[in-house]
């Protein structure tokens, strides 16, 4: 639209008429809405990957390649060879098992292409951590991956021209939703109202099975509000789980830890803008480690009251032996020893479990040292 | 949208100000004998009692009597009254990994109506709650347009909106109970679910904008979070009735449901509402990403597995009485309420038994009736004290009816984890407790 209508208008309030409004029967006109994407921006976003790799960048990475990195990025949740830690995903093994009672649905066993693989290690992982590894560390995961699943060798080398020419076991194993017309037709029509069953008794009993969250919170306060002359008995769901559920190390309960005086005087007050750099390099341990009021053990342990305490001590936690060695030696955690350890994990304490590459800026160490005073002392 | 015509609300007598003389102050002696009241109540005093000596409730005078309230603006943004803090949202802790991927549920069995409260619509997120500044916030369009263009929230409220009241249900939502009872609470149930209505933009309306060239039959959705959450969704169902919405019951939406923009993708599984939403891509094949595939496939008993399960089927559930809402007023008249929903149409009736499914009744049906939204059902009935075996059945305006447990399972297996419409059977014992269970 040009702007001149808009100078007559205003010409004509300025020559004394009365103010002039402006036409309200214009009708939108919405292609002048958003701006052209420029090349740039599309190939900032455009990142995803189809099965007949369309979307694939440039590159390669070889199985051990993608060892090393896995090792480093992915085994503290995944673990060493896909089997998975706690509950995160399985994503090696499980063949044959799709029609079993417990199916294992990996990427070899139930995925039908590799191409989401590289699409969703790209687009969402390292969890916590998203779009940090480049092409070549792509490709060599999911070449690693493959190894994993025994869908190729050791020395194989995964690459932009040889990547449709690898497809995975389960690729014929979906069809398309025929609910329409499995199901539809034998779940729709006339019911029965009355005289349907001659008996009716239970079979199942969720009480039995028993692993709802308490709800003792909500009891009482409904209790409390009134009116309850009928007072159930309380059947509050009890604390120990099935064995079917894993419940162990999210309900490790903090253990209370005792920091010693030297670490509380030989500290200044931590500097707020330092205290908010940390947190924001904290993002980085997030997925393995809480901190903080109510934090437990996930894949690493908690970080509650970590200086002053004796390296590999905190309740309820795994540690690897490297770990529990170096603490039974009198490592303790303090400015300079955790600085050293987060530059170079595996360095400072070869065998560690903690598969973080470390902190390479000493600005983000101080920073992390100060948010974890501030957060968890 | 259908008429509000079967709405009751507004048409009652209402109650006017209170004009009437205004008694002083209590006198000593008053408070006294009030104190002295309260304090045989809480010892346990009965009910008969109660009655000779006058309910302490009426016969003392409550502090928010005699005392002023906080003023206005003590709660710029206003929460619901303490009493009610038991009802939130709720996870169940060994389900996932870690919270910030993970899921809480809808607490249904304390809510009524139709609109689920913003606060209480059950999260998903898959790398936790991405914080959104909607100043830097872009939509992308791009792939096979005519234009690739790019808006700024600010275009986008320039484009003419719809407001549209819609369930959005997990496809994973009672997902836990294929193998048998399992959760004790509709809220654990069937709590990945909520009803909103949403203020946005026709995604038509964009698509139209950018001009779809001849093949373009998919449009790949994206967020802005760290999963960068994508599916594949048709052409055809882009075009009909999904919205990029930017409101949810009339104030923003909140963070954890996608703040500042969201697709809106009526009657298909949750997982589809790309929150977050940055990018629309116009291709002419599904992407098969990771929640199309490894996730949100139906994995049957023979080993294969359904795909591209968008539709919900017809489901209810009866919220009150249930696991979390017993019945602690004894023998008399009850109300039986739940809530029935399906991602095919409206829902024009629902069945209730009382007896485990010998005998059915057809509950009465209240509030609006919209598409592919959720509605509320009653059965009203004096209850004699015995024990009760509750369940409902949802028919739909396409003619579906809600299948048993049982009839899915056949058809299904028990490993497909996603699209368990089944009905449910809360077993209420004598006092008035109710359980999960399944029956015969």
């Amino acid at each position: 639209m040009s702007k001149f209508p808009e100078l007559v208008l205003a010409a004509v309030v300025v020559l004394g008429g009365g103010p002039a409004w402006a036409d309200s029967d214009g009708t939108p006109s919405y292609a002048q809405l958003g701006r052209p994407a420029t090349a740039a921006e599309i190939a900032a976003w455009d990142i995803d990957i189809r099965p007949d790799g369309t979307g694939l960048p440039e590159g390669q990475g070889s199985v051990t390649e993608g060892e090393a990195i896995y090792t480093e990025a992915c085994a503290s949740c995944h673990g060493d060879f896909g089997e998975a830690r706690g509950r995160w995903p399985v994503l090696a093994g499980g063949a044959d098992t799709l029609s079993a009672d417990r199916p294992v649905k990996t990427i070899g066993s139930y995925w039908p292409y590799l191409s989401t693989v590289y699409d969703y290690v790209h687009r969402a992982m390292p969890f916590g951590d998203a779009q940090s590894l480049s092409d070549d560390q792509v490709y060599a995961i999911t070449a690693y991956l493959l190894f994993l699943n025994w869908e190729v060798e050791e020395d194989f080398v995964l690459s932009q021209a040889n990547f449709t020419e690898a497809r995975l076991p389960n690729e014929d194993g979906f069809f398309p939703d025929d609910r329409a017309e499995v199901e539809l037709p034998l779940f729709s029509g006339e019911v029965c109202m009355s005289g349907c069953k001659d008996s009716v008794s239970i079979t199942g009993r969720a009480a039995v099975v028993d692993v709802t969250p308490d709800d003792s919170a909500a009891r009482s306060a409904r209790n409390d509000s009134g009116g309850a002359e009928a007072q159930a008995t309380d059947r509050a769901t009890s604390t120990t789980p099935q064995a079917q559920v894993q419940l162990a190390e999210a309900a490790t309960p903090e253990a209370p830890v005792d920091a010693p005086a030297d670490t509380a005087t030989d500290t200044p007050a931590p500097d707020p803008a330092l205290v908010a750099a940390g947190e924001k390099v904290f993002r980085k341990c997030k997925a393995c480690h809480q901190l903080g009021e109510g934090a437990v053990n996930r894949s690493g342990p908690h970080l509650n009251g970590v200086f002053g305490r004796q390296a590999g001590t905190v309740e309820g936690f795994r540690y690897s032996s490297a770990m529990e060695d170096a603490g039974a030696d009198g490592l303790i955690w303090t400015t300079e020893t955790l600085a050293g350890f987060l530059a170079k994990p595996r360095g400072y304490l070869k065998g560690t479990k903690m598969s973080f590459p470390g902190l390479r800026s000493e600005d983000d160490i101080a920073a992390i040292e100060a948010y974890l005073r501030a957060a968890g002392e | 949208m259908s008429d509000h015509s079967d709405q009751a609300g507004g048409t009652g007598p209402r109650k006017g100000p209170r004009t009437g003389p205004r008694t002083g102050h209590p006198t000593r002696r008053q408070m006294l004998a009030g104190a002295a009241g309260l304090a045989a109540t809480g010892a346990g005093m009965g009910a008969a009692q109660a009655q000779s000596a006058g309910d302490p409730a009426i016969t003392t005078l409550p502090d928010w009597t005699r005392y002023l309230g906080p003023g206005v603006d003590a709660t710029p943004y206003g929460m619901p009254s303490p009493h009610e803090a038991g009802v939130r949202r709720r996870n169940v802790d060994w389900l996932t990994a870690d919270p910030v991927s993970s899921v809480n549920f809808t607490p249904l069995h304390a809510l009524d109506g139709v609109i689920t409260p913003n606060g209480l619509c059950f999260e998903r997120h898959h790398s936790g709650v991405a914080q959104v500044d909607p100043a830097q916030h872009r939509l992308m369009i791009h792939g096979m347009t005519d234009h690739e263009l790019v808006f700024t929230m600010e275009d986008l409220l320039r484009f003419p909106r719809e407001n549209r009241v819609y369930f959005l249900e997990c496809a994973a939502n009672s997902g836990m109970e294929w193998r048998g009872a399992q959760l004790n609470g509709c809220q654990y149930t069937h709590g990945m679910i909520h009803n909103v209505m949403y203020t946005g933009v026709p995604l038509r309306l964009l698509l139209e904008r950018a001009g779809v060239r001849p093949g373009g039959a998919w449009l790949l959705a994206e967020g802005a979070d760290a999963a960068a959450m994508t599916r594949s969704i048709p052409m055809e169902k882009a075009l009909d009735d999904c919205l990029v919405a930017f409101k949810m019951n009339g104030e923003a939406l909140r963070p954890e449901q996608g703040y500042p923009l969201r697709l809106v993708v009526p009657g298909w599984e949750g997982n589809m509402w790309v929150k977050w939403l940055r990018r629309l891509e116009v291709g002419d094949q599904p992407w098969h990403h990771r929640e199309e595939t490894s996730k949100y496939t139906d994995l049957l008993g023979d080993g294969r597995a359904r795909r591209f399960t968008w539709e919900m089927d017809a489901k209810s559930v009866i919220t009150s009485p249930s696991p979390q809402a017993p019945i602690t007023h004894g023998p008399g008249p009850t109300v039986l309420t739940g809530v029935a929903w399906s991602g095919r149409g409206t829902i024009p009736r629902v069945d209730v038994t009382l007896d485990g499914g010998i005998t059915w009744i057809a509950a009465r049906m209240s509030g609006p009736s919209w598409d592919k939204s959720m509605h509320r059902f009653y059965h009203e009935f004096d209850w004699d004290g015995r024990p009760l075996l509750l369940q409902s059945r949802a028919h739909d305006s396409t003619g579906y009816v809600q299948p048993t447990k049982d009839a899915l399972r056949r058809i299904r297996g028990e490993n497909s984890i996603y699209h368990n419409n089944g009905i449910q059977t809360w077993a209420v014992d004598a006092q008035g407790e109710a359980e999960n269970v399944e029956i015969s």
